[in-house]
């Protein structure tokens, strides 16, 4: 299969250098001149800093030996996913292009329904999709805004000509985590290589807390000049803690969880150690289902009870807005490009994949004919599970999914296995290309916009296309380059 | 701020505290069981560090004998006993990640090191190699932790309960401890049928270790000597650890750091729990040495005890968890 590496034009091979692409030169001859001795040292001392800052995620059903839950690191890879400015910019007019278009559909979807009305997208595929939440119809939320923080995945793969070619692979319209390891993997190179940074022009993210805030205050329903913001997490066993935790410190507003908050005469107000005190927007990183045990899951306690209802009489702002995960659904995604057309009448910047729907009999047996070859996913699964990639499966492997998408052919897509474009990593045996994905962060208050980047992150086994951190992947710093 | 952060602030604290204390109580007794003695005190020295943490029943069903490996074992590393070092360090580095966000960074980092440390410590078995030289870590890490603490926190309502934490539970402590010690050296030490018994030389060694040991343990064996200027004397143990305001871990010192810090997060508002934690301290300012042993140390520190953990009860109610909307 056809390779893109994003440093290299031509791999080194025994007795042959390869060759370097232009934006990544300065940097290659800078590894080139580093003793391998010290960029190992500094490998263990970035883990050992990881460790001491708890910067570590939980694994679910994961235990230590003494019982309690294992933290883990996600690895951080010391070589850096160096994209060059003017490449990024269309990048970002195209990230503006989608997630304006993605919330227009959901807005959309939950009022007119213009997009059904015209036959763009089936009905059904809406009405009998689980992520459709009915008790949003109707529901205005402030500016119109649903997804304020998307996380859109870019991958990169050869065109025939071998030029490597974005594709979004998937949009992160929920609760996409992953922004606090782009900040705290720069602050890390910076630790680590000073030096680099005085040689290179990166462009900065360490504003990203600043505009997240902007966004969050920007969608508050409140007439206060001072809206309160908080960040609510399921506290500190989800995998994404320190995430949270992070955020609500960077930006400096109360990290609370469901317990904190009750609902009294349809507004939210948080238990403080000085009596209630009102909550004008809730960045939430829990899941819909959870939010309100009086409308979604009764069993749960990660919400609070009534928010709904003050959400509804518009009250309080939930950010991201409850149904966003309509427009994200693997099923949906391959109408965005349509949805770019029907809303803002442009041509889609960035290209999807190419997706067959498995509810469609051609389809279907175009899949179940080439499973092989293919890479198949569950409409609602994310994370790296419930996926069988083709090319990387056992025969028993592929036959057990042909049983599950024959017996649910509407739960599935499929999409060719692209082979994703590598980077320079280091591994044990040195260094080596690794497969590598891309998950930008795109902010939409009073305007959309995003910190130069994103959060890199790379399949740390070899051959593998799986970059998810729960299932053995790691990260990387992403440098825009200006020249 | 939420209560619930102020919840585990307040908890954090406590258990760093109770670490401290715990290994401050085991290393004078690891100590003084390395001077030469009867099998018998020895035992009843190891017995008391049990009975302080109200632990001699569940160290019972798990040890056949009373005996210094055992009980160090016990009440450093045995993660099912809620008292032992490791599940103090662990409690206080679980209260600090829960609102870690709330924590200076190098709050944070002292807690998260602490633990990655200790359990480095007790896997490699470097306590087992030098106890003592643990001991001291454990007390050196609290004394980091309350340093950086102090000297980085915000002086808002954070800091004030956390503090508070630190000095409920210190209170706790020294009471417990001195009652479980002077307790072990007879019933009911004062006013009880031995006292005025004729003494003779070697009890008079012994008391010597005993009572310096007590306050070795509380690092008062040098304050001791500084503020009495005399041998040393039971009842003037007592006075220096349970009324003297200059004596930092005494409970009178203690209790003014409880309502100092109550006081800053009540404003102006009416707190009952202000009123009762005034009302203990004053009993401690205005109160004497021999009334005290008049009515009976023991019963004394047994309704102290109590005292203290209704007002923490109180400060719970008031502003860590309020029940109502």
């Amino acid at each position: 299969m056809r390779q893109f590496d994003e440093m290299y034009s031509r791999l080194p091979a025994s007795g042959d250098a390869g060759e370097v692409r232009k934006h990544y030169e300065a940097y290659a001859r800078w590894l080139q001149a580093q003793d391998p001795q010290m960029m190992a040292s500094r490998r263990e001392e970035a883990e050992m800093i990881f460790r001491r800052v708890g910067i570590t995620f939980a694994v679910y059903g994961d235990k230590d030996e003494d019982g309690s839950g294992t933290e883990r690191l996600i690895p951080f890879d010391l070589i850096p996913r160096v994209i060059a400015a003017k490449e990024w910019k269309g990048m970002e007019a195209g990230l503006v292009q989608r997630v304006t278009a993605l919330n227009r559909f959901i807005h959309d979807v939950y009022h007119d329904q213009e997009i059904l009305k015209a036959g763009v997208i089936p009905r059904e595929q809406i009405e009998h999709n689980a992520q459709f939440r009915p008790e949003m119809v109707g529901v205005d939320v402030p500016n119109n805004i649903y997804s304020h923080i998307s996380g859109i995945d870019i991958v990169r793969a050869p065109d025939s000509a071998g030029n490597g070619e974005y594709y979004v692979l998937e949009d992160n319209l929920r609760v996409p985590s992953g922004v606090s390891y782009m900040l705290e993997d720069r602050k890390m190179m910076m630790r680590l290589f000073p030096e680099l940074f005085s040689q290179h022009r990166v462009a900065p993210v360490a504003h990203y807390p600043d505009l997240l805030l902007e966004t969050l205050r920007a969608s508050s329903p409140a007439t206060t000049a001072e809206p309160t913001v908080v960040v609510l997490t399921p506290g500190m066993y989800n995998s994404a803690y320190f995430e949270h935790a992070f955020l609500a410190q960077q930006m400096g507003v109360e990290l609370v969880e469901g317990q904190d908050l009750f609902v009294k005469d349809k507004f939210v107000y948080m238990r403080t150690t000085r009596g209630p005190k009102r909550v004008d927007v809730i960045y939430r990183r829990v899941d819909d289902d959870f939010l309100d045990p009086s409308v979604f899951r009764p069993t749960s306690t990660l919400g609070c009870a009534g928010l709904m209802e003050a959400y509804k009489a518009g009250h309080v702002a939930i950010c991201n807005a409850v149904g966003t995960g309509v427009a994200d659904d693997k099923s949906i995604y391959p109408y965005v490009p349509d949805m770019i057309k029907f809303y803002l009448g442009e041509e889609p910047i960035l290209k999807n994949v190419p997706t067959y729907k498995c509810r469609k009999p051609d389809d279907l047996q175009y899949t179940l004919a080439n499973l092989k070859d293919l890479v198949v996913k569950e409409v609602h699964g994310a994370g790296g599970y419930g996926m069988l990639v083709g090319p990387a499966s056992t025969k028993e492997e592929i036959e057990r999914f042909r049983g599950a998408l024959l017996a649910n052919p509407e739960g599935y897509i499929a999409q060719p296995t692209l082979s994703l474009s590598s980077c320079p990593t280091f591994v044990e045996s040195g260094i080596a290309p690794r497969h590598i994905d891309l998950r930008p962060f795109v902010l939409s208050g009073r305007t959309v916009q995003m910190v130069p980047g994103g959060l890199t992150r790379v399949a740390l086994k070899e051959g593998s296309l799986v970059v998810n951190s729960s299932q053995g992947g790691g990260t990387k710093d992403t440098w825009i380059l200006q020249d | 701020m939420l209560s619930r952060t102020a919840d585990h602030l307040f908890w954090m604290s406590r258990y760093m505290e109770r670490a401290e204390n715990t290994a401050r109580m085991l290393n004078v007794s690891y100590e003084t069981s390395l001077l030469p003695q009867s099998a018998a005190a020895v035992e009843a020295g190891w017995e008391g560090i049990l009975s302080i943490s109200e632990l001699l029943p569940s160290y019972l069903s798990l040890y056949k004998s009373i005996n210094p490996r055992d009980v160090m074992a016990f009440m450093v590393k045995d993660v099912d006993n809620p008292s032992s070092i490791i599940s103090c360090l662990r409690a206080a580095r679980e209260n600090a990640r829960a609102v870690r966000g709330t924590l200076t960074t190098e709050v944070w980092e002292t807690q998260n090191q602490t633990w990655l440390e200790v359990n480095r410590m007790l896997k490699s078995g470097e306590f087992e190699r030098d106890p003592g030289q643990f001991f001291e870590w454990v007390k050196f890490r609290s004394h980091l932790s309350r340093g950086v603490t102090v000297g980085t926190m915000l002086m808002d309502e954070s800091l004030y309960f956390m503090r508070m934490g630190t000095f409920l539970e210190r209170a706790d402590n020294t009471a417990r401890l001195v009652d479980v010690k002077f307790h072990a050296m007879n019933n009911d030490f004062f006013g009880a049928p031995q006292y005025g018994a004729p003494e003779t030389e070697s009890t008079q060694e012994y008391d010597f270790y005993h009572w310096s040991a007590i306050l070795r343990s509380v690092s008062g064996f040098e304050v001791y000597r500084k503020v009495y200027r005399d041998v040393i004397r039971p009842e003037r143990v007592a006075e220096l650890l349970i009324l003297r305001p200059d004596m930092p871990r005494s409970l009178h010192a203690s209790l003014n750091e409880v309502v100092s810090n109550l006081a800053l997060v009540s404003h102006d508002r009416e707190s009952d729990t202000l009123r009762h934690a005034g009302r203990l301290r004053s009993e401690l300012a205005f109160g004497r040495i021999d009334e005290i042993l008049a009515t009976g140390l023991h019963a004394y520190l047994t309704q102290f005890l109590d005292r203290v953990n209704v007002l923490g009860g109180r400060i719970s109610r008031e502003f860590l968890m309020p029940l109502a909307a």
